[in-house]
């Protein structure tokens, strides 16, 4: 990474992508101080998260500021039931029983797992193993969750399931949400912001069908196939000036120019 | 040649993960996997090296009962990549990792060296030669995995997963590569979610859902089925949905990607919105 300077405001949806080597990850974390707490390496600048400087800071203290999701959810779950996995951090934490009791069913009900409590992880999908991932760091009540290609292993329709549930963490408790993603085809349409890392450095930042120009193709992003497609269209010289993230979109940006 | 006569497996004490797969892949042909978490697709391509023997049925590779070989011995002409790198990558730095098997197999020394050279040029590898594969980022360890696989030349390349990790440009790269492959009379397998890289790719398409093949044909017809696509957890491609939605514009049922839905659209727009598209 090289002079990173970024600002998130508590409640956006932001998509962070680009090259693969790029930083994204390593960006990531840093916000929860994994760097340079767990990864050696050398760190400047200023960081602050929820209000408060990361410098110093551990991972666990971060922990309840900031949600962690990874790729591969077997890498996170770990006990013989999903109930106790969610209950982990909780317990760590030495939150009154009561209590505990009580977030671990919320954390269980927001992430459509509450019927899953009894069953141990590894008999779960592996959607429904992301879902107890992300269970097990909401029960944290962090204000932000971080998500590392949290996709990337599930079947499309379990994609797509896990993103709705993450769309409605920010829209119902007003989580903020940095998912790092690849498939954008899926995820677009519900953020308002896209930052696009390349070499270590921020290279585009905006809404979805402003970052999705001739720049964020160049820079080699997987644009939604049917931004692609007008991309596309353009270069032949049609008039199609927004970039649509959506199906919807797109169909009524050439229905539009069809009947015109 | 790799064909499964009715192969069915569980594991010790599980239910059964594989129902009587019957399946042939021809030498030189493009085949894609796919279908739900825990459909069976891993279990079924680590057959295919002798990782896992059917507990019924028979696998040939090239004729030959995998009962009859071990591992090693398939292995020169089946190579497979998994789906996780780190559960095959070990050595102290990338160029390492690659010469490794070549020593192994008793390649000599220059013949090692050119090939792990040119390996690491062709995915884009090269400025990583002397680095620890560790401190690499996901989808370039990834990279690392499939040319310490594909170095030593396997007549059928299996990949677990391959575009996971991979931003667009190495997904390109990486269809170039199965092409090229493809072109030098090797047969590829993948194993995939991706659907819209299968989409570009449009290789054969043979769905498995609960152990089972559900579907088996081009890609064109597979993705754009809503049955097959609904049973196995698929999501269709961004660009069919594209097609359904303007079926008033009546487009054939075999685009799913944005270059043929560019030709077909285009067609179109010119003749809705005169003979010639307004240039910029």
């Amino acid at each position: 990474m090289d002079n990173v300077n970024l600002t998130i405001e508590k409640g956006e949806f932001v998509i962070l992508t680009g090259p693969s080597g790029c930083g994204k990850t390593t960006f990531c974390r840093c916000l929860n101080g994994l760097i340079p707490n767990f990864y050696s390496g050398n760190l400047q600048g200023d960081l602050e998260v929820d209000g408060l400087k990361v410098e110093g800071k551990s991972t666990a203290e971060l922990a309840t500021h900031v949600g962690f999701v990874f790729q591969n959810p077997e890498n996170q779950l770990f006990s013989l039931s999903v109930e106790r996995d969610v209950a982990f951090g909780l317990e760590n934490l030495g939150v009154p029983r009561e209590e505990a009791i009580e977030r671990v069913r919320w954390a269980m009900e927001s992430t459509g797992i509450l019927e899953l409590r009894d069953k141990a992880p590894y008999e779960l999908s592996g959607g429904q193993q992301q879902r107890a991932a992300i269970a097990g760091v909401l029960a944290m009540q962090p204000s932000i969750l971080v998500l590392d290609e949290p996709t990337s292993f599930l079947d499309p329709k379990s994609a797509v399931d896990i993103v709705k549930v993450i769309a409605r963490l920010n829209q119902e408790l007003q989580l903020t949400i940095l998912l790092v993603e690849h498939r954008l085809d899926i995820v677009s349409q519900y953020a308002n912001r896209v930052v696009v890392m390349d070499k270590g450095t921020i290279a585009l930042d905006g809404p979805p069908s402003e970052v999705y120009g001739d720049n964020a193709r160049l820079i080699g992003i997987g644009l939604p196939r049917v931004t692609m497609l007008f991309h596309l269209l353009r270069r032949d010289g049609f008039p199609l000036t927004r970039n649509p993230t959506t199906v919807d979109e797109a169909s009524t940006a050439l229905r539009g120019l069809i009947s015109k | 040649m790799i064909s499964t006569e009715n192969v069915s497996f569980h594991y010790p004490s599980t239910p059964e993960v594989l129902h009587e797969v019957n399946l042939q892949i021809k030498d030189g042909e493009f085949v894609a996997i796919m279908g739900e978490n825990g459909a069976g697709k891993t279990t079924l391509i680590k057959m295919f090296n002798g990782l896992l023997k059917p507990t019924q049925g028979k696998v040939f590779v090239d004729g030959v009962d995998t009962h009859e070989r071990s591992v090693a011995q398939l292995s020169r002409n089946v190579g497979l990549i998994f789906q996780n790198p780190d559960h095959q990558l070990f050595a102290e730095t990338v160029a390492d990792e690659l010469s490794f098997s070549l020593r192994n197999f008793g390649f000599k020394e220059d013949i090692v060296q050119r090939r792990v050279t040119n390996m690491l040029t062709a995915l884009d590898l090269d400025r990583y030669k002397d680095s620890s594969p560790f401190v690499l980022s996901g989808g370039e360890r990834k990279r690392v995995a499939l040319a310490a696989i594909l170095v030593w030349d396997p007549k059928h390349v299996i990949m677990d997963e391959p575009t996971i990790g991979q931003d667009y440009l190495q997904k390109d790269r990486l269809r170039n590569f199965i092409v090229q492959l493809i072109s030098q009379g090797k047969t590829v397998v993948i194993v995939s979610h991706d659907v819209e890289f299968v989409a570009e790719c449009k290789p054969r398409v043979v769905l498995l859902s609960r152990g089972r093949i559900i579907a088996d044909g081009p890609a064109t017809e597979i993705l754009t089925d809503p049955s097959v696509v609904e049973q196995s957890s698929l999501v269709m491609p961004q660009i069919s949905s594209l097609m359904a939605n303007l079926k008033e514009l009546e487009p054939p049922p075999d685009i799913i990607d944005a270059y043929s839905a560019r030709e077909f659209l285009r067609v179109k727009l010119k003749a809705a919105i005169g003979a010639q598209p307004p240039k910029r």
